[in-house]
């Protein structure tokens, strides 16, 4: 009953190569970006993709590991969190 | 995008700042095919069957922690009440249990067991006293190990001799854990009309009628809600009751999703979403602040009990529409040593005992971890006990008392546990006695409106 797809969601302040850290990750692990939308107030920077990682041979965990470590080398942050938690708050 | 973009910044808000978490998940144990003659047989199969049972449950729950990005607070386990199934035994036997409980809650990761408790509201078998009495060494000797007894509901009355032994152990409990400010005392409830699906400790216990395992979810969003009151600013009571419901309704919602995940990856049944508002010590996430954000000066304050209510009723209201699984105790928690405005409030002499209890009629448990001084006569915490009984009884709801009489402390002092159970001003009573009127013993007759047939 998983979809199989994650929100990321991505915010701190703006700078070079933010997106393209974090879709080349994306990339590497076989994930489908699905939707980006990203809004940028002054210099800090919100950013929401909807992915696909069904076909992504890495688990959760490791995905999740992985970036976290760009959050951290970026100083922004970053969450990862199962669609089925928004479907439920926010879906009749 | 299927979801707008502020949909997404409230849920990741409500988690990352306004300390919304899933605050337990509590896997249920059916302890009744650990039956024995033998004590030392039966503490092997209770500890077999405990480990084997939630073996996984933490790591589970730390997976799902991080699939959906909401924190865990707890994972706990809750077994059948101790007695039932063991009723052959004595006192020093009950306490062999607990200390096999503990040991096995420590094997599986978790930081408290509860059930260690008997259901006594009409009359004890000679197995549930034998339980009683184990009661205080049992929560001196172990750190997990949770104790509860029911002593009244609305089909039974109030059994006043299962009080007055209660009120005699919670003061021995006292004593046995003085060095440690009482903190057997918090692990220690009395209950009227106890729900059998409460994931809370100290009062979690796997009921009678529940499946074999189970997982019940409790959440908590004290800050959340806060947050939503104020950013509604100054509506009339009707607009605010409506915010609070909708903020109930998407907390229920995740809570739900989490623990049936649980559930799922456990291979047990799903039990119930207990919608309660759990405060924490932390800053924010206080339900005296969410009373304060109403528009109140203080706790306490004439209008308190009406604030509670309707933020209990929204509470109530959010979460049925949200969930079908709504169940254990579901309303707002008062306790004061676990709420920083709470505390503050009976620092500032702005909240009595008697306004707690009137405040306990209307919200979901009662007297909850309330420190009063240590010489505080057995047969006046009857009492208080008896009371808050008659709250339960009558108004055919739970309540109960988590109630710490503070060995060799007096009013003034303070009784620092630390974590998640926080600080407790001493709080004083009324030095009028209630002796005659408990001593009498018996049972005082279910109400009028148990014959409900």
């Amino acid at each position: 009953m998983d979809s199989g797809r994650v929100i990321i969601t991505s915010y701190g302040i703006n700078r070079p190569g933010v997106v393209s850290k974090i879709s080349t990750i994306l990339a590497e692990a076989n994930c489908d970006i699905q939707d980006i939308t990203q809004k940028i107030l002054q210099e800090f920077f919100t950013m929401i993709m909807i992915v696909d990682i069904s076909n992504s041979p890495l688990s959760f965990k490791e995905l999740h590991d992985r970036l976290a470590n760009a959050a951290e080398e970026m100083n922004i942050k970053i969450m990862i969190q199962h669609e089925d938690v928004f479907k439920s708050m926010h879906r009749i | 995008m299927p979801y707008e973009f502020e949909e997404i910044l409230e849920t990741i808000r409500m988690t990352q700042v306004e300390h919304f978490d899933i605050r337990t998940v509590t896997l249920g144990i059916n302890l009744r095919d650990c039956a024995d003659r033998d004590v030392n047989v039966i503490c092997q199969k209770v500890y077999d069957k405990i480990t084997r049972v939630a073996k996984n449950h933490v790591k589970i729950a730390e997976d799902i922690e991080r699939r959906f990005g909401i924190s865990i607070a707890n994972k706990r386990i809750a077994v059948t009440p101790v007695s039932i199934p063991f009723d052959n035994l004595k006192k020093d036997e009950f306490i062999k249990i607990a200390e096999t409980m503990d040991k096995a809650a420590e094997a599986v990761g978790v930081d408290y067991i509860g059930g260690f408790g008997a259901l006594v509201q009409k009359g004890f078998t000679k197995g549930e006293k034998e339980l009683i009495l184990a009661i205080p060494e049992a929560l001196a000797n172990t750190k997990r190990v949770c104790s509860s007894v029911n002593v009244a509901s609305t089909k039974a009355g109030i059994n006043i001799d299962a009080i007055n032994l209660m009120s005699h152990q919670i003061k021995e409990t006292a004593r046995l854990t003085a060095k440690d400010g009482s903190i057997g005392c918090a692990k220690l409830v009395v209950f009227c009309n106890v729900p059998e699906d409460n994931p809370f400790v100290a009062g979690a216990f796997h009921g009678v009628s529940e499946a074999e395992a189970s997982i019940n979810v409790g959440i908590s969003g004290p800050g959340v809600v806060l947050q939503a009151i104020r950013e509604a600013g100054r509506v009339d009571l009707g607009q605010l009751a409506e915010v609070i419901k909708k903020t109930a309704f998407k907390i229920t919602r995740a809570g739900e999703l989490i623990g049936r995940k649980v559930a799922e990856l456990l291979g047990v049944e799903f039990g119930i979403v207990d919608i309660s508002l759990a405060p924490t010590p932390a800053e924010g996430d206080s339900v005296a602040d969410i009373l304060e954000a109403m528009g109140l000066q203080s706790v306490g304050a004439p209008g308190t009990t009406a604030a509670l209510a309707m933020l209990n009723d929204s509470v109530k209201k959010g979460g049925l529409m949200a969930s079908s699984s709504v169940g254990g105790l579901s309303g707002a928690f008062i306790p004061v040593s676990e709420d920083a405005g709470m505390i503050r409030a009976v620092q500032k002499g702005h909240l009595s005992i008697e306004k707690l209890e009137a405040m306990t009629s209307v919200c979901s448990v009662g007297l909850d971890m309330i420190a009063i001084p240590g010489d505080t006569p057995e047969e006046t915490i009857a009492g208080i006990i008896a009371d808050e009984c008659a709250i339960g009884v009558i108004n055919d709801k739970t309540t109960a008392v988590r109630i710490i009489p503070a060995y060799g402390k007096k009013v003034g002092d303070i009784v620092e546990y630390g974590g998640l159970l926080g600080s407790a001003p001493i709080m004083p009573v009324r030095n009028l006695s209630s002796k005659e009127f408990v001593l009498r013993g018996g049972r005082i007759p279910a109400p009028v409106r148990s014959l409900t047939n």
